[in-house]
């Protein structure tokens, strides 16, 4: 399947696409406001143009991903097992913040798929590599 | 727009895909694709079947990109490739094959 743009009259043709380095920050909880389903269709829809993407979840964030989630109260549909199609769709670059992750007494157990924690200081070198930063 | 399925009247959107995805049975699947003027093989509802697992995993549809890969694994080489896919389904097997499965146009469909 190819995905590649028309290039302009005039512009260089390049053999490979460009892969950029792009991180999905998610800062909000799952429910209440529509950022973090927003979030994950644009990281689904994204993963078909083969970057290099990685996703970041701080603060209430980390309640995206955090197990035994029950929606049946608020009407929603729970979103949380499609994290785990992430890898099928080759992003498998998932980091948590361990400040955050303390703050709010959990640990990677509670989490329905795999992560790397990462210090406040390790990820703010890890953010100074990338070329897009999105925020949610 | 609406369907007609053995008497019963079901909602779906301005593209054909089912409302509400309860109310699928074989028997929409099947009458879907006959208006579309396809005759659903063995073949094709290995496939239907599939996404309707997938879906009901990770609660969304699978890009073409990432169905084909998975049905490689599941089903064998000689049908995880697009030619074999795009044979069954010539409208797209992820945008054809999920409405026939009852289930919403995947997301990042390309």
């Amino acid at each position: 399947m190819s995905t590649s743009m028309p290039s302009e009259p005039g512009e260089q043709q390049e053999n490979a696409p460009a892969v950029k380095k792009f991180m999905y920050v998610n800062r909000r909880a799952p429910y209440g406001t529509i950022y973090a389903l927003e979030s994950l269709e644009v990281v689904l829809i994204t993963a078909a143009f083969e970057q290099d993407v990685s996703l970041v979840f701080i603060d209430d964030g980390i309640y995206q991903i955090k197990k035994g989630q029950d929606t049946g109260g608020i009407g929603m549909k729970n979103f949380s097992p499609t994290f785990r199609a992430l890898e099928g769709y080759d992003v498998e670059k998932l980091y948590v913040e361990k400040e955050s992750l303390q703050a709010r007494g959990l640990s990677e157990d509670d989490l329905i798929v795999p992560v790397q924690v990462l210090s406040r200081e390790e990820l703010r070198e890890f953010m100074d590599q990338q070329e897009v930063i999105l925020t949610f | 727009m609406t369907i007609e399925v053995n008497g019963k009247t079901l909602e779906t959107d301005e593209e054909g895909y089912l409302t509400n995805l309860n109310e699928w049975t074989p028997e929409v699947g099947t009458k879907m694709a006959s208006d579309e003027g396809c005759e659903l093989t063995n073949n094709h509802w290995e496939v239907i079947n599939f996404l309707r697992e997938y879906y009901d995993e990770y609660q969304i549809a699978p890009a073409v990109r990432v169905l084909t890969k998975a049905i490689g694994k599941k089903l064998g080489a000689d049908k995880g490739n697009s030619k074999y896919l795009y044979e069954l389904f010539p409208y797209g097997p992820a945008k054809q094959a999920c409405k026939y499965a009852g289930l919403p146009k995947p997301t990042g469909c390309v």
